[in-house]
């Protein structure tokens, strides 16, 4: 119980700890600037290779001693950054959205680099020298040529352009970067899952952990899981068990390599992509029923039952309309599935022709049924099994089936995008831009952004699983025969008769006649509209908040 | 050792078909049977792709193990159906307590 | 080089896969070393440079198939009562036969003057699909034909038997 007095004392506690820490971090910060100052000092004096580490460790001391007195400033100073943090909070995250990805693209930049440093030393000794480059070789180059100063820099970023030569560390680099993304994607995933939800159902979501919004929810959900107890069950397959989350978790991570983010953003450039992406998305499933299975439990197996005929009847019809992009284009590879889409809106596969634009819908459906998502969510349905599947699992695990759901609905919105819907181009033709694609770099970073590039793709797919999550919490749930209705007797009938009309339209109408170019504009203008439509409801429910039925609270609560 | 021929891959073919026949016959789990079925019709299938890259080079085995894969796929369907009916008519899926025509 | 050692972790995987089917017990474990299998020979495929097929074996067989007697199994081997064990004189009489077709088969297999191989073909999706629309149009025709008989055949032996009022909407 709180009385008075201990409730200030919890406050001049809190206060005592603040100007506690404020003077640990000011003292810490002088003794790193103090070993700062020694190790420069003595790095000037001694040369070669001590020289070369005392220079690090003194780069090392200065960047901790400036941590130090930043964290220390910002403690003293909470509250009126805290005020102003909460006002430029949503600048800051775009800002930081963007600032990703051109981090991202600095190693691109950097084997840019180094495959023309080896082109030009090869040339400048007169014979043709094979990769790899030796260290001393770059490191010579660099003084030279490029004109760095001092030798250690020359050094130092010789070997790192050395290691940079390799396909290993390159695919090193690339992979690393794939997992972190999906990690990124599912935990923001999951905080705007919530957020959309709350807005739906007239209320705000997470508001409290971080600030602004409750950004931080999905960093403290993940530690909170990260540390519960793991459950051992009595009379469970423990090796299923612990396999299952595994092998749900690791085809839907495995996919992200063979999705390109651009034309040359891509980790494996199959040329089967099409198809190896379907062999991922077809291996999850077994994760489910190996978990409903295992668990001993007869709402999990009930589940993976369900998800067992849900995947037998969604499959055939998603397969059929991944088939009519693939004949519109000829191709099974991803990147050629994207280039085509170059020439603007107009060119995008889904406005192609009628039966483009209904295949797309019914890829769209199919993938609902593909990431169990409402309204086919029966295998980890809330109200009447537990948690599905998913019941006996408890922190990590669990969190491994939710980060293969957020990062496959991620990957077929990223599908739907590059087969239907532009891929990674604008919706201004890329001929207008053409010019700007090997300019500098601010020419090639403004080119990304407007014409085309991996940040055009991320959006698309953002906004697909914004509609993925639209459509979650606003359709109720439907039976299991009604799904398998659904999927065998609408779908499929549908899928096919999509197919045998697109390959007619192949045969018979021919590409640039006028029936063909009217057919495109008519779908273009039907998308376009489509969208308009969707934007001005967000726009016009925004600016009319406070007076439409249902959105009630909309401002943070007293206290908040 | 280092560069892998026909021979390599014909030792696998050969393992897993002997290890699809034993479990054909040992197991009394229809559905056990079946997986040695699989067994065997899986090795059939990497040989004909084997001979087809090593020896002749044209891409014929591939079709043959299309193939080999669609109707593998038919007969796991139907032994499951069947299976299915099994187990209503006699409670277990044991193959042995099939011998209601027995003597 | 790096292509050896693939091969030799694939096999390994593969080997392993049906040496597990044989000496597992659970219905279940079987069909996990059947997975390890048969994902394990799809990578073979891919390392013989078969890409399509190796994609097709993931989605009709290890997505498709394995699903398939995954949910045969949940329908019928629950409990303890799915473990059976096989008796002394047939486990002696497989062992003999499978043992006994290992050895002849690789003692041929060793003893065989292989010829050499030829250069690797064109093998790409646009060959496969057109091999299979023109030179075995015929087998392709056939195997649909097939397919067809054996849904209707497994929707036939699967129905609901008469007299039992299972009513709409009964889940598995």
């Amino acid at each position: 119980m709180s009385t008075p007095d201990s409730c200030d004392r919890r406050v001049f506690q809190a206060e005592d700890r603040a100007t506690r820490a404020v003077r640990g971090f000011t003292l810490l910060g002088a003794i790193f600037v103090l070993v700062c100052a020694i190790l420069a000092f003595g790095a000037t004096r001694v040369s070669g290779v001590a020289g070369l580490l005392a220079g690090l460790l003194a780069a090392g001391a200065g960047g901790l001693a400036g941590a130090s007195l930043l964290i220390a400033l910002a403690v003293r100073f909470r509250e009126p950054l805290g005020r102003l943090l909460a006002r430029v909070a949503f600048p800051i995250f775009m800002v930081a959205v963007v600032a990703t990805v051109f981090f991202a693209w600095v190693p691109a930049l950097l084997y840019e680099e180094v495959d023309r440093l080896a082109g030009s030393v090869s040339t400048a000794s007169g014979e043709p020298r094979q990769m790899p480059l030796g260290v001393a070789e770059i490191r010579s180059y660099l003084l030279g040529s490029c004109g760095v100063g001092s030798a250690w820099v020359a050094t130092l970023v010789a070997s790192l352009l050395w290691l940079l030569q390799f396909g290993l560390v390159r695919d090193l680099i690339t992979v690393t970067g794939i997992v972190v993304f999906v990690s990124l994607v599912a935990m923001f995933g999951i905080w705007w899952e919530r957020k959309v939800a709350g807005r739906i159902q007239s209320r705000l979501g997470p508001m409290r952990v971080g600030g602004w919004h409750g950004w931080a929810q999905s960093l403290a959900d993940g530690l909170k899981l990260l540390q519960k107890e793991d459950i051992f069950l009595s009379g469970a397959d423990r090796p299923l068990f612990y396999l299952a989350p595994y092998v749900a978790f690791v085809p839907a991570l495995s996919l992200f390599s063979v999705l390109p983010f651009s034309a040359a953003w891509v980790c494996r450039d199959l040329e089967i992509g099409l198809i190896f992406i379907l062999a991922l998305l077809a291996l999850g499933v077994l994760g489910v029923l190996l978990a409903g299975w295992s668990s001993n439990n007869k709402w999990s197996l009930l589940g993976s039952m369900r998800e067992a005929c849900q995947m037998i009847s969604y499959e055939i019809p998603l397969g059929f309309s991944l088939l009519v992009p693939v004949m519109s284009v000829g191709s099974l590879r991803l990147t050629t599935l994207g280039e085509v889409q170059a020439n603007g809106f107009t060119s995008w596969v889904a406005f192609a022709s009628p039966f483009t634009l209904a295949a797309a819908v019914i890829f769209f459906i199919g993938t609902l049924a593909s990431c169990k998502r409402a309204p086919f969510d029966l295998p980890e349905a809330e109200s009447e099994l537990v948690a599905g599947y998913h019941t006996e699992y408890s922190g990590f695990r669990w969190a491994l089936f939710f980060f293969a759901e957020y990062a496959e609905m991620f990957a077929v919105g990223a599908l739907a995008t590059i087969l239907f819907f532009g891929a990674w181009y604008s919706p201004l033709p890329a001929a207008w831009g053409a010019a700007w694609e090997r300019g500098p770099i601010w020419q090639r970073a403004l080119h990304g952004i407007l014409f085309s590039g991996p940040l055009w793709l991320i959006g698309k797919s953002l906004f697909f699983v914004y509609l993925q999550m639209w459509l979650r919490w606003t359709l109720p749930r439907v039976r299991l025969d009604q799904v398998m209705f659904a999927c065998v007797q609408v779908l499929l009938p549908l899928a096919l008769m999509v197919l045998a009309g697109n390959s007619f339209w192949q045969l018979w109408v021919l590409p640039q006649s006028g029936l063909a170019r009217l057919a495109n504009l008519v779908c273009a203008v039907l998308g376009a509209l489509v969208l308009v439509a969707m934007l001005a409801i967000i726009v016009y429910a925004r600016v009319n908040r406070r007076r439409l039925v249902g959105s009630l609270v909309v401002e943070h609560l007293p206290g908040a | 050792m280092l560069s892998i021929g026909l021979v390599h891959y014909l030792t696998l073919s050969t393992l897993l078909l002997c290890c699809g026949l034993y479990v054909m016959t040992i197991k009394r789990n229809a559905i056990g049977i079946l997986i040695g079925a699989e067994l065997v019709i899986n090795a059939a299938a990497v040989n004909f792709v084997v001979f087809s890259r090593y020896g002749a080079g044209s891409a014929d085995g591939q079709v043959a193990a299309l193939f080999v894969i669609v109707l593998a796929a038919a007969e796991a369907a139907m032994a499951i159906a069947i299976f299915v009916n099994y187990y209503r008519v006699l409670a277990t899926i044991d193959a042995d307590a099939g011998d209601m025509l027995k003597g | 080089m790096s292509e050896a050692a693939m091969f030799y972790v694939f096999a390994a995987v593969a080997a392993g896969g049906a040496v597990g089917c044989v000496i597992a017990v659970s219905i279940v474990r079987m069909a996990l070393c059947l997975l390890a299998t048969l994902g394990a020979v799809a990578l073979l495929y891919f390392l013989l440079g078969a890409d399509f097929l190796g994609a097709i074996q993931l989605i009709v067989y290890a997505g498709g198939t394995l699903v398939v007697i995954v949910f045969g199994i949940m329908l019928t081997s629950q409990g303890s009562a799915a473990r059976f064990l096989p008796r002394r004189g047939e486990v002696v009489a497989g062992l003999l036969v499978s043992a006994g077709l290992l050895a002849g088969l690789t003692a041929i297999m060793l003893r065989t003057e292989w010829p050499q191989a030829g250069a690797a073909s064109e093998a790409s999706v646009l060959h496969l699909g057109s091999r299979l629309l023109s030179t075995y149009l015929v087998p392709f025709e056939l195997a649909s034909v097939v397919l067809l008989a054996v849904m209707v055949g497994a929707a036939y032996l699967a129905r609901p038997l008469a007299g039992r009022r299972t009513g709409s909407g009964h889940e598995g």
